[in-house]
């Protein structure tokens, strides 16, 4: 009876990763690739994806669910790399420099951001969503108008023929995988980016230990009870808006390693899903808007980018359209993400009524002392 | 007044909300280490005073306080809760003030941990330190002994039960290290008995090591067993500040209910005369958060106006929320010899009974709407009245001139003041949204009305209206009226009987005229001597 | 008159300002050689084309499940039933409303599933109406090439597979409401005398709706669900209702713009366009949880109007093109605004 409900509690806690395991290991075969290319992908995507996902994490701790408006924080680093481009400061200096420009400029949307977030409390998630949009409107007028008409931009080759606003392709030829072959390890058919991997690990460790600090204190507190949080002192909207600011700071650095590593950016649409990919891969990792863990943003850019390098090409074995498999994997990514949201608001209000029952006793005893009678 | 070694002294205070008095010269004393037992019904103001102790902000938005609060003779005067900390005094609230997903040893020390300096407090302040958890630790292993408890440091917040939070929430307090004086709101509500016990003996053992401690309960029998000394509010005044010797629980219940003005009973009975059990509750429970009803049963005769009273918390506005379907209840209602389906709202209306909200604001009325669609919509929803039919009945229109007719019809019966019947509800007075609410049931043209709590928050000019329009639907209307009230003084006035719930069950049913005493005695959870004051069996 | 003064107090100023901006579009419009005549037809035309989507709007506002983000889904089963109408081969008025009848089933189960999701997740509406959309179009996307229709102006002609991207309604039912008893204004700007008539009818029916039983007590769960529950309204099968409801506009919505507009677009196209009607009818001076007819004609007039007088002034005046941006900026921003906005809900 009780083996039988926590099969199903098993179950339903962890529908959604189950049901990618499930999809894929039956796409994997019909994909027809090879056993090391696959593993190639993996080693390139997760040096390529885990940073920009591993910055929804503060925001999760904080209770503020996930931070769609990290695309703020691209975008910041995109301005950086075009800048970078600009003065034709290549390699790691050209990436260093990117995050120079980009950081503060990350900083100060960021804190707009949290600042907004504390005025739409309960609904900081459609709200952070929208300000990805709107910010967008932003950075298109700067990048599209303000570009060559005040910031002075020396590159002919990206600007667009008009004489002002960047071009829709930016080459990052200067920069590219600059940070991915500083130092790269070759173990038997694979490569490994050693140096970006060793900027992962220290941002793990920094959360880690981030975690471990009187700030990361408080953000717990205020992440299960703001309330409880204000009236013991602990300065709520601050707190709130820090760590929008850090989330945005790292998903800055995030998208200039995610760039450097694709090599050219397409100016005007390479932040639309950057949050898209980053909150599947976490909520397919096993994360809930509430609590989050590092192996759940690993085990999800695993299984999300499996699912996203397998699924064109078992769409086209499988139905005769690649198309398919792309419209399958964007389909794969929002579900996962709706039915995640789905799941656990659902699970939190039968908690909501779990913890009355405890607290006030169990319904059904005292019915049974009613009958009795 | 004013002793030498008082730790806190209260002169003279006084406090007004809108110019309703809630703390009437109100002072007493209190040394380190002393034990003050503060006993009031509801609305006694004890609620209030402690706001002014702790400093809230609530009372300063409300134009403060006249007197004053001294603190080892020198005058206190908080500006938030914070100064008051500061100040050594300590709170514990009767809701839990705790983070779920924190251990024990993190809620001791929340907002004052231990932290061990690191490399970026230069640069990012001091919230980058580190956090010193072995320390911690120990300030809470330390904060748990004063109490003289055992507490499991390093466990969840959530998976404890109730008592090891009670414990857990006054450890916070005294591991602060100038904490001297400590209120305690309630502490033994949500507590098991044998866990009460521990309280009691853990607070005995704080008041041993020089702290002063306010213990506010409904439990009179704790107050005796515990108290140095026992101060009794009633209407915002001490009506009593003894020393706790050979005291009786039942002297101290009539202090606190006692009026001294004998009560205006209209003609007792008189001419009342009741028809059969028309309403019969049989092994009820409620899950209604905050009052829970556990066990009750009791019948209400034809025409009569039936009490309920007892302390708020007590479960008895979860007798009517139950019965109504709207929150999970279980056990018999029979109405007029049917079954009444309980969780189903619906069903209950359409067999004629009504209820007013106790929950004006919350559940009572659609503040953003207008008086008629206030007043007319329940009639509207379930006997499908004030609607046009068109299409054979297809299509059901609101009958707006109706719906108006209605309204003003109330306005006029009930004097609700108001500029037009378009107004929206929440531009009005509490009194007048009260009556929206009374025009709202009576709309319904009910067989039995439930009432809950139907003159809380109103001005007295308001009460009495509110008060007369009752017995009068009940005199013409021969309307069967189920009253809940924690104004023991109103049940009095207008009810046949009261039934006095305590801790989820009822304690008693008594006649108005019955002693005061043992009224208070019953709100205590104490069977009255006399058992003759109690009714045997429903007549 | 107190109405007036309330409905100005609520208007808030990002709406003044937007009014204000588009009046003075018009207003530098003849200095930039943008004929007015033309202009204002195009804004009727566009305020016809997109009113629907945002009356769609009003339901869901009204029974307190917010703004519906998920609209896509109402487009979905309005695609459906065009599709399905081209496909039996009929044309005319007849095709119009047989894409109406045929969408409305699909409609009804789509909003009554979708409503059923909301209601287990009542808080979190819209961030979940959000990606339930989104799936749901990436989902019909797959089904677009694989659903066995096979009439030839609806398939790719040679190669490919499934369902064009954009089907033309040449033949079907383009501008059958637009140019019925359309008026010629000037000689290049025409009244679509039927699309703003049939855009009124349903705007009528809704607002009759709201005075109905139903649609008082729907009114009511929106205000206060406690209140609703406690008079014996089931709140859950209000707020089902309102997204069906919903959902069905959504659908009539999308086959009164393809008519104007002349072309029938699937697979991603649906995307975003909830955020535009989201848009509209919270400039129109709706909150999040209450909207009105009038919310919705002068919000679809603003919105409208915005999108059609920018692109023409601003790109005379400045000689570059800034619409997208401005659109961007505008629309996003007063959504943001009505988030962050208290409730108005008091309690």
């Amino acid at each position: 009876m009780s083996g039988k409900y926590t099969v199903k509690r098993f179950l339903s806690e962890n529908a959604v990763i189950i049901t990618f395991i499930v999809i894929t290991v039956i796409a994997i075969p019909s994909s027809q690739l090879s056993a090391n290319y696959i593993i190639q992908e993996m080693i390139t995507r997760l040096g390529r994806n885990s940073f920009l996902v591993l910055a929804l994490l503060l925001p999760i701790y904080a209770g503020m669910g996930l931070n769609f408006g990290m695309s703020l924080g691209a975008m910041a680093g995109q301005v950086g790399l075009i800048l970078a481009v600009n003065w034709r400061i290549s390699g790691i200096e050209g990436l260093l420099f990117a995050a120079l420009v980009g950081t503060p400029i990350a900083v100060v949307v960021g804190w707009i951001c949290g600042s907004i977030l504390n005025r739409a409390k309960g609904r900081e998630m459609v709200t952070s969503y929208m300000l990805a949009f709107f910010i967008n409107g932003i950075y298109q007028f700067v990048v599209l108008y303000v570009m060559g008409m005040v910031i002075p931009i020396r590159s002919p080759a990206i600007l667009l023929s008009r004489g002002y606003g960047i071009r829709n392709t930016l080459n990052l030829e200067s920069v590219r995988q600059s940070l991915d072959t500083a130092w790269m390890l070759t173990i038997g058919p694979f490569s490994v980016p050693v140096v970006t991997f060793l900027v992962i690990a220290s941002l793990c460790l920094f959360i880690v230990w981030f975690k471990r600090t009187k700030l990361g204190q408080d953000m717990r507190a205020v992440g299960y009870d703001m309330v409880v949080a204000e009236a013991a002192g602990i300065p709520v909207d601050r707190t709130r808006a820090i760590s929008i600011v850090v989330s945005t700071v790292l998903a800055c650095l995030g998208q200039i390693i995610f760039l450097q590593n694709m090599g050219n950016m397409a100016t005007y649409n390479a932040h639309d899903q950057t949050s898209f990919f980053a909150v599947a891969a976490i909520l397919v990792g096993g994360a809930s808007v509430k609590k989050a863990s590092l192996p759940n943003v690993f085990i999800g850019v695993v299984l999300l980018h499996l699912l996203f390098v397998i699924s064109p090409r078992a769409g086209q074995n499988f139905f005769g359209s690649a198309m398919i498999g792309e419209y399958f994997r964007q389909f794969i990514g929002y579900g996962a993400i709706a039915l995640s949201l789905v799941l656990y608001a659902s699970k939190a209000r039968r908690e909501a009524v779990r913890v009355r029952e405890v607290q006030y006793g169990h319904g059904g005893g005292k019915k049974a002392a009613g009958e009795a009678r | 007044m004013g002793q030498e070694d008082a730790l806190l002294s209260i002169e003279h205070l006084s406090k007004e909300y809108y110019g309703n008095i809630v703390l009437r010269d109100v002072s007493f004393d209190l040394k380190a280490g002393e034990i003050l037992g503060l006993v009031g019904e509801n609305g006694a103001g004890k609620t209030t005073l402690m706001s002014v102790l702790f400093g809230m902000t609530v009372i300063s938005e409300t134009g403060g306080y006249k007197g004053s609060v001294r603190i080892d003779g020198e005058e206190a005067k908080f500006g938030s809760p914070f100064d008051a900390l500061d100040a050594g005094l300590g709170m514990v609230h009767q809701e839990f003030s705790l983070i779920p997903g924190f251990s024990t040893m993190e809620n001791i020390v929340l907002n004052r941990e231990t932290m061990k300096a690191s490399l970026l407090n230069d640069v990012f302040g001091d919230r980058m330190s580190l956090l010193d958890r072995a320390a911690m630790r120990q300030r809470a292993a330390s904060a748990i002994s004063k109490l003289g408890v055992t507490l499991d440091t390093d466990m969840l917040v959530a998976d404890m039960p109730v008592g090891h939070k009670e414990f857990t929430e006054i450890a916070r307090e005294i591991n602060r290290e100038k904490t001297r004086l400590l209120i305690l709101d309630e502490p033994t509500a949500v507590l098991t008995e044998s866990e009460a016990k521990i309280l009691l003996k853990a607070l005995r053992n704080l008041a041993g090591q020089g702290i002063a401690i306010i213990f506010i309960s409904h439990r009179l029998q704790e107050i005796v067993e515990i108290a140095d000394r026992i101060v009794v509010l009633r209407d915002g005044t001490v009506v009593k500040d003894t020393v706790n010797e050979s005291l009786s629980i039942k002297d101290i219940a009539s202090w606190m209910v006692g009026r001294s003005v004998s009560v205006d009973r209209k003609q007792d009975g008189a001419g009342r005369s009741f028809g059969e059990d028309i309403l019969q509750v049989d092994g009820l429970w409620v899950d209604m958060p905050g009052e829970p009803v556990c066990d009750v049963s009791f019948s209400v005769r034809s025409g009569e106006i039936f009490g309920i009273g007892g302390l708020a918390g007590q479960g008895k506005v979860g007798i009517p929320n139950g019965i109504m379907g709207l929150f999970p209840a279980g056990g018999s209602v029979r109405y007029r010899k049917k079954e009444v389906p309980l969780n189903s709202p619906r069903a209950v209306l359409e067999m004629g009974i009504a209820s007013v909200s106790e929950d004006r604001r919350g559940v009572g009325l659609l503040l953003d709407e207008s008086l008629e669609w206030n007043i007319a919509f329940t009639a509207m929803q379930i006997q499908e009245k004030y609607l046009k039919f068109r299409l054979g009945g297809l299509i059901k229109y609101r009958d707006e001139a109706g719906m108006r007719a209605l309204t003003a019809e109330y306005i006029d019966l009930l004097d609700i003041k108001c500029t037009s019947p378009k107004q929206k509800v929440k531009q009005l007075s509490g009194g007048n949204q009260q009556k929206i609410c009374l025009a709202k049931a009576f709309a319904m043209k009910p067989d039995l009305l439930f009432v809950s709590e139907p003159t809380r928050g109103i001005d007295v000019g308001a009460k009495k209206l509110v008060l007369d329009t009752l017995r009068r639907y009940n005199a013409e209307n021969g309307t069967t009226i189920v009253m809940i009230s924690s104004e023991l003084d109103e049940l009095r006035s207008i009810c046949d009987r009261v039934a006095i719930v305590n801790e989820g069950r009822i304690a008693g049913i008594l006649q108005p005229s019955a002693d005061v005493a043992d009224f208070g005695l019953m709100m205590s959870g104490v069977a009255p001597e006399s058992s003759d004051a109690q009714e045997t069996a429903h007549v | 008159m107190s109405s007036i003064k309330q409905y100005l107090a609520d208007f808030g100023w990002p709406r003044i300002i937007i009014f204000f901006f588009l009046l003075s579009l018009f207003v530098a419009a003849p200095f930039f050689g943008v004929r007015l005549d033309n202009s204002l037809a195009d804004v009727l035309n566009r305020f016809g084309q997109n009113g629907i989507f945002v009356l769609a709007m009003v339901p869901m506002i009204q029974s307190g499940c917010g703004l519906n983000f998920g609209l896509s889904l109402g487009i979905i089963a309005g695609l459906i039933g065009a599709l399905l109408s081209i496909q039996a081969g009929l044309v005319g008025a007849l095709g119009f409303a047989g894409a109406i009848a045929m969408a409305a089933p699909f409609a009804v189960l789509f909003g009554w599933a979708y409503g059923r999701i909301l209601n287990k997740v009542k808080g979190e509406e819209m961030t979940i109406a959000m990606y339930v959309g989104f799936a749901s179009v990436m989902f019909m996307c797959i089904m677009w090439i694989i659903l066995p229709f096979d009439s030839p102006t609806m398939i790719w002609g040679y190669g490919g597979k499934g369902l064009r991207t954009t089907i033309s309604l040449e033949s079907f039912y383009k501008r059958v409401l637009n140019d019925f008893l359309a008026i010629r204004m000037t000689p290049s700007a025409i009244i679509p005398t039927g699309e703003l008539l049939f855009f009124s009818l349903c705007i009528y029916l809704m607002w009759s709706f709201l005075r109905t039983k139903t649609g008082t007590a729907m009114t009511a769960v929106g205000s206060n669900p406690d209140f609703a529950r406690a008079s014996g309204v089931s709140t859950d099968r209000m707020r089902t209702l309102s997204v069906i409801i919903s959902t069905f506009l959504g659908a009539v919505g999308i086959l009164v713009y393809q008519q104007s507009y002349g072309f029938l677009q699937l697979y991603t196209a649906p995307l975003q366009m909830p955020f535009a009607a989201v848009a509209a009818i919270l400039i129109g001076g709706a909150s999040v949880n209450k909207g009105s007819m009038l919310n919705v004609v002068v919000g679809t007039f603003l919105f409208q109007g915005l999108l059609t007088m920018t692109p023409s002034v601003i790109n005379s005046a400045l000689q570059t093109d800034m619409s997208e941006v401005i659109r961007l900026i505008v629309s996003n921003g007063i959504i943001i605004y009505a988030l962050t906005r208290k409730l108005k809900v008091t309690k």
